[in-house]
């Protein structure tokens, strides 16, 4: 074994068990280069149940061998504190390579602290796809809890564990690590021995041949004999003809690499019909046996081999388990009316809570964003478990950011099987090396439940997704070279970034009520602060990670050639603005959400795509899922941070023609917001800006981008880069030239919408008329409490502004029917920002922050969500904060053809009571001989009341789908603006 | 999986000649009722077939000789379930046909297929019944229709023999097989027909499905079975039902974009509730491991 050693590390001697006591992966991250300390003495290999007198003999061990380390020196402390004495256990874990390890920690640890310890000794990053098992009394394997401490969960027997995979990945090739692949690699061989995973000859033929070249290299049968292949085994039944079939494919992988010979095992081995289903013995309500398998998509139901039911997460409402019996809420189909429950019976008692548990963790690791934080929602009885884990989403997230070179780890030749010894079965660390950027690596992901930005993604896993995800490995190959090509960006690109504050979390909830997420999209929302600070600020390192990102979410439905790699250029000023493709007509959305009441805007869309298979499948009612993006602005934080980040991110979304006029009209508020932020602190130059800048852009849109330029000498890059359909806008704004940067943002967000504003239908522009008139109308009532002459300025900018946009959609009525022939649509798909004026300093100093989300449109479908929120601090008083929430399914049409039809007619009703004002807005376009209804409500509900958006929401939707019971909700944002009180800004 | 490639590619096509006892078989006169068949435009129809099999899309064909004996044996779609390398040889509902699958077990053996039995009367697989006819592979997974002639044993053999792929069990409603209610149109579409047994059938499939399927719909029944290849060149090749057979369904099948049409006469043998793919069993010598 080969190893590469960090300035401080010793020689690694090979030893049975290497001890890597370290503090939990957090202090790994924190990134003390320190490669892990080698024991000078070995310790006993096998040691069994220890004494007391004995383990405390191995604490001072290594105490002395590693002493640096928090959580070791913790160790070595403790027991000199006397009083209570901490116990410290032996652990015997089952490695995945057939080896023991053994490892101590103290009696009373967490599940947490021994799967640390063993992946640190792993030297694995990705470790969230893994877990521990341990036997009870019946020798089931159970998961540990790693929120619990581990001697409640072995209540008697020796502390002996097997570290396993726990999720199997659906699509192993975008794992981030060849080491994490190669665990991986090493289960599935198990369950292939074991008959954990049937397959056929032919398959067993061709694992194993990849196994054999990964373990062993080229085929040379000088170094190998001739016998060498019956050393390993490759199935329950491993015949000399297997070994022959083998050993003749053997022969033809010369030259492949172990990595990509377990590549190629993953490959084959994911599309077995049982990877990664955990199989759980149950009885069917007639008493029939039956198999329940849980799985990365739902819940399958066998008897025998033969699948004979599925239910998918989305169809599940509720899980639960009573005694020995296990439940299922099903969702009502397409022709039932009422929710159905089916029960099975589990052998006892803890075999239904060990199911239940299993599925509770998979529902929540494959399905959701995070971590719900409630038990209470979707599992109601019994149990306070919740899977608190990182969901797949955020480990990806997380792994994206792997900086890491890829660290030398050995292949042992898998003992299990192999009967020559290994010389080390301790594979190489390289702990010196920056682990993660990802601080909050532990598995424990922080959850708020409060803040003001709410973000929540809806999509859905199509048909299409394998196939998507297949995409995706071919288009990694293309793009990792190329992931730094400052244009291009594909569609299902989509970032958040935050920089402020500590304090963004992500919280879902509503769980079983969302269709399908695909990963890729959801990983964008769950973005930890700090790594996206560190992946800002570390200019050249960010590349590796991003491009890593940018494999996740290059699986597109569209796959459109056109698109090309996305970059992200995290520190320098730099828009790139994009331009259509010849002859196709972008649509920008800009979506930044301006102060708006309450709205709240619910769409809706008769499916009537007769070839969608989404809609044959899929179950159409809404789907929500909630996810909260938790941001609180906060005054100190704000000043403090000197680089504030505005970032818009345009998406092609072709077929997206709903988030595009729905977005469209948040559109012209996000300008208007921005155009405000600029004028309060620009003043006049600004406005002249503004002003010039909207009346030129309906009708030359490219000297207004010419104004532009003038105004700011970086936009010109803009202009010139504009050449790709696809857009990263990145902004960067410092606290020392406020404004000039204001001045970006505020040029950015011009660029992002003129075209939106052409592609308005008049409709559409009334419909803004009207919703944003009475937004800033409370907008000012809002604020006026806030003295401040500049304010009032604002407000009565952001007026005229609404004119000019009004006049401008009326201009051109005309170009919504050009939209509907572009086969491209490019939306910017969020924009945050907040501006803060401190007051202390009246001549401005001011914080911008952007904060651009853009949903990709996921491997399933062009479906975007974006939340915004602005938060608006103005001058001493009055703070506004804005909410803003979209839900969104994903159906739209998989088939990628973006002809959005002949509009047929469009009819706006608005209606208004004292506190609400309703516009429903009615289109009708004919695509492809297929007739299509859209209907967009608008509610806009003012009040000084709380209002309970979760509430008046549903009732919104509720009133909709009885409406119009044929319909089906695609899109819902909801958007929210309280005032808030000035302390919490400010502190 | 090694096993796993998308639908389509064929290389080689096994049929077998109509025999002179055409229509004479045990129990075809309920299925037949008044109406006769005509030997002769069988023979007719079939060499159609196999002519368009082999010189239009460009199979392999091989053909085994009729046999007076088995009136049925014709129908060499239901004696053995062929995927990939391996080839299980079923045990039809009917006693009498049995003896069929010996020619077709020589032939799959010397395309070097791996055989797998399902077993004698006997042991474990007793009272197991499996027709072709009932199984829709899709490329991706396996539906055995639950029918009169095929029961859930014989599809658990059937599960325990392409073991890389779910095997899911579908019902089959009216008296009818899989195949004759549905076909593959493409690598991931599904011909099915419009008709309520059929309906139920695809929900079904879909409630049971990891994947999703584009759904042709006919409005009917014998436009539903087709036989789907993607030839040598690329090209994909539909053997549909003509026009006079099935009037108001040849439209549908024009929605098939860059798709060779291929309509194939089918009636009498459809008169004895077979279709066009009960005539031919699929082969794919040229595996592709990956």
């Amino acid at each position: 074994m080969t190893t590469e050693s960090g300035a401080d590390s010793e020689a690694k001697q090979p030893q049975e068990n290497k001890e890597t006591e370290k503090g939990k992966a957090k202090a790994a991250a924190a990134a003390e280069p320190t490669s892990p300390q080698n024991q000078p003495e070995q310790l006993p290999a096998a040691a069994g149940h220890s004494t007391p007198a004995r383990k405390e003999e191995q604490e001072h061990q290594e105490g002395d061998q590693v002493s640096h380390r928090s959580s070791t020196s913790r160790l070595s402390r403790s027991p000199l504190k006397g009083v209570k004495k901490t116990k410290i256990m032996e652990c015997k874990v089952a490695m995945l390579d057939g080896s023991d390890f053994t490892i101590n920690v103290e009696k009373r640890a967490k599940g947490q602290v021994l799967f640390d310890k063993i992946c640190d000794h792993l030297n694995l990053l990705e470790r969230d796809y893994f877990g521990i098992t341990c036997r009870d009394v019946e020798n089931q394997k159970n998961w540990l809890d790693p929120s619990k401490e581990l001697k409640k969960q072995i209540r008697t027997g020796p502390w002996t564990f097997g570290f396993n995979v726990k999720f199997y990945p659906p699509d192993p090739s975008q794992l981030t690590e060849d080491i994490t692949r190669y665990y991986l690699c090493l289960q599935l061989r198990d369950d292939v021995v074991s008959g954990r995973l049937p397959c056929s000859f032919a398959t067993h033929t061709v694992l194993g041949s990849y196994t054999v070249q990964s373990e062993l290299g080229d085929y040379d049968p000088e170094e190998l004999g001739s016998d060498y292949i019956s050393e390993l085994r490759f199935a329950p039944n491993q015949t000399k003809e297997l070994e022959e079939k083998v050993m003749e494919l053997h022969k033809t992988y010369k030259g492949m690499t172990p990595a990509e010979a377990e590549i190629h095992f993953l490959e084959n081995a994911k599309k077995l019909s049982m990877y990664g289903v955990d199989l759980h013995h149950a009885k069917d309500s007639e008493g029939v046996e039956i198999m329940l398998g849980v799985c990365s998509s739902g819940l399958l139901i066998y008897r025998d081999r033969l699948r004979i039911n599925r239910f998918a997460w989305p169809k599940i409402l509720k899980i639960s388990y009573k005694r020995n019996n296990f439940y299922i809420k099903i969702r009502p189909g397409e022709f039932e009316q009422f929710e159905s429950t089916i029960g099975f019976k589990l052998p006892n008692h803890r075999a239904a809570k060990r199911l239940w548990k299993v599925c509770v963790e998979h529902h929540t690791f494959f399905r959701l964003i995070s971590p719900e934080s409630q038990p209470k929602k979707f599992l109601s009885l019994g149990s306070k478990f919740r899977y608190s884990g990182r969901t797949q989403a955020q480990t990806r997230r997380a792994s994206s950011m792997i900086i890491r070179p890829a660290p030398l780890f050995e292949r042992s030749t898998s003992k299990r099987y192999n009967m020559s010894v290994s010389l080390d079965g301790a594979p190489i660390m390289e702990n010196h090396e920056t682990l993660m950027k990802d601080s909050a690596a532990d598995g424990a992901t922080k959850i708020s439940t409060t803040g003001d930005i709410i973000t929540m993604v809806t999509t859905e896993k199509k048909a299409e997704e394998e196939k998507a995800e297949q995409e995706d490995a071919r288009m990694d190959e293309t793009q990792e070279p190329t992931g730094t090509t400052p244009l291009g960006r594909d569609t299902k690109y989509s970032f958040i970034r935050r920089v402020k504050g500590e304090n963004v979390f992500i919280k879902h909830s509503n769980l079983m009520l969302e269709d399908i997420s695909p990963p890729e999209d959801m990983v964008k929302h769950q973005t930890n602060i700090s790594e996206l600070k560190r992946s800002f600020l570390e200019t050249g390192e960010n590349a590796p990670g991003l491009t890593e990102w940018e494999k996740r979410l290059s699986s597109s439905p569209v796959r459109s050639p056109r698109e090309e790699a996305p970059m992200i250029e995290p520190l320098e000023l730099q828009d790139t603005k994009d331009e259509q493709p010849a002859g196709e007509d972008p649509l920008e959305e800009v979506e930044p959400k301006a102060t708006e009441a309450a709205g709240y805007l619910v769409k809706y869309v008769v499916d009537s795509i007769a070839t969608d298979l989404a809609t044959s499948s899929g179950p159409h009612g809404i789907s929500l899922s909630t996810t909260m993006d938790d941001d609180v602005f906060m005054d100190g934080t704000r000043r403090e941070v000197d680089e504030v980040l505005e970032r818009s991110e345009m998406k092609v979304s072709p077929g997206a023609v709903r988030q595009e006029v729905s977005q469209a009209i948040s559109d012209k508020k996000g300008t208007l917001i921005i155009l405000k932020e600029a004028d309060d602190k620009v003043d006049a130059e600004g406005k002249e800006t503004r002003a010039a800048g909207d009346e030129e852009e309906p009708v030359v849109p490219e000297e207004a981008k010419a104004e532009e330029s003038e105004m700011l000498s970086a936009s010109k890059e803009k202009e010139s880069i504009s050449e790709d359909a696809s857009v990263v806008v990145e902004a960067k704004t410092k606290m020392q030239s406020p404004k000039t940067e204001i001045k970006t943002d505020d040029m950015t967000q011009i660029k992002g919408t003129d075209s939106p504003k052409k592609a308005m239908a008049s409709w559409l522009s009334e419909v803004v008329k009207s919703e944003v008139i009475s937004e800033s109308t409370k907008e000012v009532k809002q604020t006026k409490a806030s003295d401040a002459l500049q304010q009032e300025e604002e407000e009565i900018f952001t007026f005229e502004e609404v004119q000019t946009e009004q006049s401008k959609s009326s201009l051109s009525p005309i170009t919504v029917s050009e939209s509907s022939t572009t086969s491209l649509a490019v939306s910017t798909l969020g924009c945050v920002s907040s501006s803060e004026k401190g007051s202390a300093e009246p001549e401005g100093k001011m914080g911008v922050a952007m904060e651009t989300k853009a949903a990709p449109a996921e491997s399933t479908g062009p479906t975007g969500l974006d939340v915004v929120a602005v938060g608006t601090k103005e001058v001493p008083v009055v703070h506004t904060e804005t909410k803003t929430i979209t839900y969104e399914s994903a159906e739209v049409d998989t088939n990628g053809d973006v002809d959005h039809g002949v509009l047929l007619s469009a009819q706006t009703i608005t209606s208004e009571t004292t506190s609400t004002t309703t516009t429903t807005h009615i289109t009708k376009t004919v695509k492809g001989g297929i007739s299509e209804t859209r209907i967009e409500k608008r509610i806009v509900i003012t009040g000084d009341t709380d209002i309970d958006h979760d509430q008046a929401l549903a009732q919104a939707i509720k009133e909709a789908k009885e409406q119009h019971p044929d319909m089906s909700v695609t899109k819902v944002v909801v958007h929210k603006e309280t005032e808030i009180t000035p302390e919490e800004g400010e502190d | 999986m090694a096993n796993m490639c998308p639908y389509g590619r064929f290389t080689h096509a096994v049929v077998r000649g109509i025999p002179e006892t055409f229509g004479k078989a045990a129990g075809d006169v309920r299925e037949n009722g008044e109406t006769s068949v005509e030997l002769a435009k069988a023979q007719r129809q079939f060499g159609c077939l196999t002519g368009a099999l082999r010189q239009k899309v460009g199979l392999q064909l091989i053909e085994i000789p009729p046999d007076p004996e088995l009136p049925e044996s014709w129908r060499i779609e239901d004696v053995a379930v062929i995927q990939g390398d391996t080839a299980l040889i079923t045990r039809p509902f009917k006693q009498q046909r049995r003896s069929e699958m010996e020619a077709v077990r020589r032939v799959v053996s010397e395309l070097r297929l791996t055989v797998v039995e399902m077993g004698a009367e006997e042991g474990d697989t007793g009272g197991a019944t499996l027709e072709g006819s009932d199984v829709l592979f899709t490329g991706r997974e396996f539906f055995v229709g639950i029918s009169s002639h095929t029961n859930h044993r014989g599809a658990e053999v059937l599960a325990d023999t392409f073991r890389d792929f779910a095997v899911s069990t579908v019902p089959v409603c009216g008296g009818v097989r899989l195949r004759n209610i549905c076909s593959m149109g493409g690598p991931d579409t599904i011909i099915i027909s419009n008709s309520d047994g059929a309906k139920k059938t695809l929900r079904m499939m879909e409630q049971l499905t990891d994947h999703h399927y584009e759904v042709l719909t006919v409005p009917e029944d014998s436009a539903a079975n087709c036989i789907y290849i993607k030839g040598p060149s690329k090209v994909d090749f539909l053997l549909h039902r003509p026009a006079e057979e099935c009037p108001d369904s040849v439209s549908a099948f024009q929605k098939l974009q860059d798709y060779t049409l291929l309509p194939t006469a089918c009636s009498e043998a459809s008169k004895l509730g077979a279709s066009l793919s009960s005539l031919c069993l699929l082969i794919n010598r040229k595996h592709t491991h990956f």
